[in-house]
């Protein structure tokens, strides 16, 4: 028995938990973290006198994979300021989705360079509000400047079928790339 | 549809008081190891009655016959994270749940055992 992980981010409103809402097997739940002293550095809290407590919530669902198999969708906190839950939600993740409203396509850069940074697999989905989108998939990768191999994709996260696809690409691309690596010379 | 919480909710009154002030689990659990109730912590149930003895027997009855992950025991209970995994940690101490830990990706592993789950991941989330 053993379970599994994907990370969805992207910015304020974007619709993180619409997106794991869709596909889960049970109604989203909130997980809340709460900022100890090991978080002292991370979050700047020097500069209040006293002891300060912050909360992070967490939306996550569930899916059965098999018998054996639990995969489980975290959402992550919107604020990228909470550096040090971000740390926790991609440790041995699968990989991870950066939801994206193109309307306000810098909220995502943040989540975008913590991946790159922490060498977390990720593709871009491009959440098509109300069936419309602003702009191709083509402009929104040249306007983040990723990497021509990071799938980007459209969504409709409302959609469970839509949802399905971006997670089925997701893990393809996880799986691409480790079979590359594995047949390149070492 | 379910708001987006992304504010902090607001300090929490002395949240590690179920813990009598424990901050750190006697073992590390990842936010989605599977918890499962053990045949003896389904059968110590209602006899640790002092201190943690109220959340230990709510975690056994949530857990029994169905795995749920940290974060799902935690969520359910409206417990912070940090005090879910002390509970839990000191459970498994116990021998009253069994914790089975989850399968790790690294980019640097390239194992074959990491590639037959997404394997699975994939074959499942298409069977959808």
């Amino acid at each position: 028995m053993t379970s599994a992980k994907i990370v969805i981010a992207g910015g304020f409103g974007v619709g993180k938990t619409t997106l794991v809402g869709s596909v889960s097997e049970i109604t989203p739940l909130t997980t809340e973290a709460i900022m100890t002293s090991a978080g002292e550095g991370v979050d700047d809290t020097r500069q209040v006198p006293g002891k300060v407590t912050t909360t992070v919530a967490m939306d996550f669902g569930r899916i059965s994979i098999d018998r054996d198999l639990i995969l489980y969708l975290f959402g992550t906190p919107g604020q990228t300021r909470f550096w040090f839950m971000w740390d926790e939600l991609v440790r041995g993740a699968i990989g991870a989705v950066v939801m994206v409203d193109t309307r306000r396509l810098a909220d995502c850069f943040a989540a975008i360079d913590f991946f790159e940074h922490r060498r977390l697999p990720y593709l871009v989905a491009i959440n098509c509000f109300d069936g419309v989108q602003y702009h191709g998939a083509q402009d929104v990768r040249d306007a983040l400047a990723v990497s021509a191999d990071i799938p980007v994709v459209s969504c409709d996260a409302r959609s469970r079928e839509s949802t399905k696809q971006v997670l089925i690409s997701l893990v393809e691309y996880v799986l691409t790339m480790r079979r590359q690596r594995a047949g390149a010379p070492a | 549809m379910v708001a987006e919480r992304d504010e902090p909710t607001g300090a929490l009154v002395r949240p590690y008081a179920v813990t009598r002030g424990r901050t750190r689990p006697r073992m590390e659990i990842a936010l989605e190891a599977l918890v499962e109730t053990t045949v003896r912590g389904r059968n110590s149930a209602g006899q640790n009655t002092t201190g943690q003895g109220r959340e230990q027997q709510y975690i056994a009855s949530l857990c029994d016959g169905r795995l749920q992950s940290l974060a799902e025991v935690a969520a359910r209970m409206k417990l912070p994270l940090g005090v879910a995994r002390v509970l839990i940690a000191d459970m498994a101490a116990e021998g009253l749940v069994a914790v089975y830990e989850p399968t790790s990706f690294d980019s640097n592993n390239n194992d074959a055992v990491g590639t037959e789950l997404l394997e699975r991941v994939l074959s499942g989330l298409r069977k959808l």
